[in-house]
C-alpha cells in the first residue's frame, strides 16, 4: 500500500481540470498505453500571455492523476516563462511529496508541460526523440531527459534515477549506460561548483588555509597521543612543519607526515602540497 | 462503511472456529511437546491430530508425509532447494514463468550456484506447454516444480499429467498448491506428486503456519538444522497453537470443498458475468474452463489498475490488481506477460477472489460501484474519447 499524502488522494479522488480544451494554444503528449501511464496536457493563453485554462487527461495510477491535476492548477495564471521553471520537483513538492517509486510521475508531469509549451511555439508536435538519443528502449527515455533528471532532483543512485524516470526498470540492459549519465552529470556539477576554488590562491590565503586545517583536523589528532606539531613556512606547495611533544623523535613521524599531515593537505588545500620535516 | 472482501487469494479472514481452537493452546496448554512431563507432553497429541487433519483434506495417504512449516515460501523453498540438494547429481530444474515468486525465488538461487534452469512457458489462456515441457524433460534428470493453481488468474496446470511425465523421466515433481488446496478436491496418495505446498492463511487459519507434503521415499535437505522435531525435516519447537489452528482449518476446507465448486462459484460467475456486462472494454484473463471456482482476473482496456483498486478501497472493496504501478516494479504483472495479454489491457488488470464467507451482497456493491469507477478513470484517460 502506498503512503499517500491527503494531497495526492484527494487530486486523485477529486481531479481538477480534467478534460480537453476547444483549439488549445499548445498540446503536450507524453507517455504510452505500453509504459503503463499517458498524459495529455492542454492549455489556452489569454492575451497577455499568461496561461488562462489548463486541461488535461491521463492514463496512470493515482499519482500520475493526482500529479497531472496539481500541474494544471499550478500553471493557470503563469506566463509560459514562468511555466518553464516548474520542475518535478515542484510538482512533488505541490502534492506534499510522493513515494519515491512514484517520483516518476511528476517527471511525466513536467515533460507534458514542456512538451506543450514546445507545440505552441514550434506548431509541431513534441518528439523527444528529437532532443537526445533513447538509452531506455523499454520506456523510451533519452539520455538528456535523464541527465536533466539527474540534474534537478539530485540522483545519486541507478535505483533512485529509475524510481524518477522508469529507465532501467525494463530488460536493465541500459543500466550501465545510466551509470554513467549519472557519472556525467555529477562530474560536470563537481567541475562546475569546484571553479572558484581552483582560482589560485593568493599566498596570504594558502596560509591561513594550511593553518586552519593543522588547527582544525591535524592537531587534534596527534595531541591525542600526546603530539603536536607547528608550522615553520610555506614556500610555494611545500610546507614545512616541526613535530614537538610526543611527536618529535617518534620512529613513526615519518609516516604520520605523509599520512596524516601531507594527505589532509592535499585533501583540504591543494594536491600539490608536500610536507616536509624541518628538525 | 462495510468492508467488502474479495481478496482471499492474498489472505483469508481467520475462521471463528479455528480462533476458539487455538486459544486453548495460547493460555493453558503451552507446554513443549517435546517434554518427557506430561505437562508438555501431553500437547503432541494435538499437533498428530492436525496433522491427521491435513493429510485428509489433500488425500494423502499417511500423516506422516505432512511437514509443518512456517509459511508457503519456506514450504517450497525446502521443496526446491531441498529437494535438489538431496538428489546425487545436481538435477535439471523445470519450472513455468508464472510461478509464485516463492517458487520462482529459490529456483534462480539454484541456478546462479550452477543448476540448469528451465521456465515453461505459458499460452495467452495461461496454460502449460506440455509439449515443451516433454521435450526438456528429455534433457536428464530433473527437479519439475509447477504451480497446482496459479494465484493470479486462478488457472489449473494438468498436475497428473505433469506429474506422470516427470516420473517417466526419471524426475522428482513438487507442486506449489497454496491457491488449490481447499479450493478444489484432491487425493494426493493416487497423483504422481512428490511434494506439495499448502499454506494456512490461505484456508482461514493464522498466517505464519503452512506445511508441505513429502510422499514417503522421497529425500529432501532441510532448510533448518537443529533438533529432530518434524522427524527430522524442520527442527525447532512446534509452533502449536497455529499447527492446531491448520488443522483446524483443514477440516473446515474438507467440509466447504462443496459449497466452493457450488455456492463460491456461483457468485463469482454472477460477478464476472455482471462486470463483462456493464463494463465495456473489460475481458477475462486465463482460461475459463480450467480455473479455481473463486478467482477471476479482468482486465479493462485503456484504464490503469491501480487507480481502479483505490476507488474500489474508497467504497470499501477490497480487490487485487497486477498493474506495475501498485506493485512499484514498473513492469505489469509476470503472470499476464507470460500470456502476452494486449497492451491495453496488461495494466488494467482486477483479481476478484472470493471465499466461503463471501455474500451475494458483496457481488452487488461490486456490481454497483465498479462500473461507475471504469466510466469515471476512461473519462480521465487520453486514450478513450
Amino acid at each position: 500500500m502506498w503512503d499517500y499524502t491527503e494531497k495526492v488522494n484527494d487530486h486523485f479522488m477529486h481531479p481538477r481540470n480534467v478534460g480537453n480544451i476547444k483549439n488549445p494554444d499548445g498540446v503536450g503528449e507524453v507517455g504510452s498505453l505500453a509504459c503503463g501511464d499517458a498524459l495529455k496536457l492542454m492549455f489556452k493563453l489569454d492575451k497577455d500571455g499568461r496561461i488562462k485554462e489548463a486541461k488535461f487527461q491521463t492514463f496512470g495510477c493515482a499519482s500520475a492523476i493526482a500529479s497531472s491535476s496539481a500541474l494544471t492548477e499550478m500553471i493557470i495564471g503563469k506566463t509560459l516563462e514562468e511555466a518553464e521553471r516548474i520542475t518535478n520537483k515542484d510538482i512533488a513538492a505541490y502534492l506534499g511529496g510522493l513515494p519515491k517509486q512514484k517520483v516518476h510521475c511528476s517527471v511525466m508531469g513536467r515533460e507534458a508541460l514542456e512538451a506543450a509549451i514546445y507545440n505552441h511555439r514550434t506548431g509541431k508536435r513534441w518528439d523527444k526523440e528529437l532532443e537526445g538519443e533513447v538509452v531506455c528502449h523499454c520506456f523510451g527515455v533519452t539520455d538528456k531527459e535523464l541527465e536533466r533528471v539527474v540534474r534537478e532532483n539530485d540522483i545519486q543512485t541507478l535505483e533512485g534515477l529509475t524510481d524518477a524516470t522508469k529507465a532501467g526498470g525494463g530488460c536493465g540492459n541500459c543500466l550501465p549506460d545510466l551509470q554513467k549519465i549519472i557519472d556525467r552529470v555529477h562530474a560536470e556539477q563537481a567541475a562546475a561548483s569546484g571553479e572558484p576554488e581552483e582560482r589560485p590562491m593568493t599566498n596570504l590565503q594558502k596560509i591561513h588555509l594550511i593553518e586552519d586545517v593543522i588547527d582544525r583536523e591535524i592537531r587534534p589528532a596527534l595531541r591525542q597521543d600526546g603530539g603536536d606539531l607547528e608550522l615553520i613556512d610555506v614556500d610555494g606547495n611545500t610546507v614545512k612543519v616541526r613535530f614537538r611533544g610526543a611527536c618529535s623523535g617518534c620512529i613513526i613521524s615519518e609516516i604520520t607526515l605523509k599520512d596524516v599531515v601531507e594527505a589532509r593537505l592535499k585533501e583540504n588545500v591543494s594536491e600539490d602540497i608536500t610536507v616536509e620535516e624541518v628538525k | 462503511m462495510r468492508t467488502v472482501y474479495l481478496d482471499n487469494n492474498a489472505t483469508t479472514q481467520i475462521a471463528p472456529e479455528v480462533r476458539e481452537a487455538m486459544l486453548p493452546f495460547l493460555t493453558d496448554l503451552w507446554g513443549n511437546p517435546s517434554s518427557m512431563h506430561t505437562f508438555g507432553g501431553q500437547v503432541k497429541k494435538y499437533i498428530e491430530t492436525a496433522r491427521e487433519q491435513v493429510a485428509a483434506l489433500i488425500g494423502a495417504a499417511d500423516p506422516q508425509e505432512i511437514t509443518f512449516t512456517s509459511c508457503g515460501s519456506e514450504s517450497n523453498n525446502l521443496a526446491i532447494r531441498g529437494g535438489a540438494e538431496a538428489m546425487d547429481k545436481p538435477p535439471h530444474i523445470i519450472t513455468s514463468k508464472v510461478e509464485h515468486a516463492a517458487v520462482s525465488g529459490p529456483c534462480h538461487y539454484l541456478e546462479d550456484r550452477g543448476f540448469r534452469l528451465t521456465k515453461l512457458d505459458v499460452d495467452e489462456l495461461g496454460r502449460l506447454d506440455l509439449d515443451t515441457l516433454q521435450r526438456d524433460l528429455r534433457a536428464g534428470r530433473n527437479l519439475t516444480s509447477l504451480m497446482w493453481a496459479n494465484n493470479e488468474t486462478g488457472v489449473v496446470f494438468p498436475v497428473g499429467l505433469i506429474g506422470e511425465m516427470v516420473h517417466e523421466a526419471g524426475g522428482v515433481f513438487h507442486t506449489d498448491a497454496v491457491q488449490a488446496v481447499g479450493k478444489i478436491p484432491m487425493k494426493i496418495s493416487e497423483l504422481p506428486v512428490d511434494m506439495l505446498s499448502l499454506s494456512g492463511h490461505k484456508i482461514h487459519a493464522p498466517k505464519g503456519v503452512a506445511a508441505i507434503y513429502i510422499r514417503r521415499g522421497t529425500k529432501v535437505k532441510p532448510l533448518v538444522l537443529g533438533g529432530h522435531q518434524e522427524r527430522g525435516r524442520r527442527a525447532g519447537t512446534e509452533n502449536v497453537p497455529y499447527i492446531v489452528g491448520l488443522g483446524v482449518a483443514c477440516n473446515l476446507a474438507a467440509k466447504h470443498l462443496e459449497e466452493e465448486s457450488t455456492r463460491v462459484k456461483a457468485m463469482r460467475d454472477r460477478l464476472e458475468a455482471g462486470i463483462l456486462e456493464s463494463c465495456p472494454g473489460s475481458r477475462v484473463n486465463g482460461d475459463t474452463k480450467g480455473r479455481l471456482p473463486n478467482t477471476t482476473n479482468i482486465s479493462f482496456d485503456y484504464i490503469e489498475g491501480e487507480a481502479i483498486i483505490l476507488m474500489l478501497d474508497d467504497r470499501g472493496i477490497c480487490a487485487s490488481t497486477g498493474s506495475a504501478c501498485a506493485s512499484g516494479s514498473l513492469e505489469p504483472s509476470h503472470v499476464l506477460r507470460a500470456m502476452n495479454v494486449a497492451g491495453v489491457s496488461v495494466h488494467g488488470s482486477i483479481r476478484f477472489s472470493l471465499s466461503t464467507y463471501n455474500t451475494d451482497e458483496d457481488v452487488d456493491a461490486v456490481l454497483t460501484e465498479l462500473p461507475k469507477i471504469v466510466k469515471r478513470l476512461r473519462e480521465l484517460s487520453p486514450f478513450v474519447s
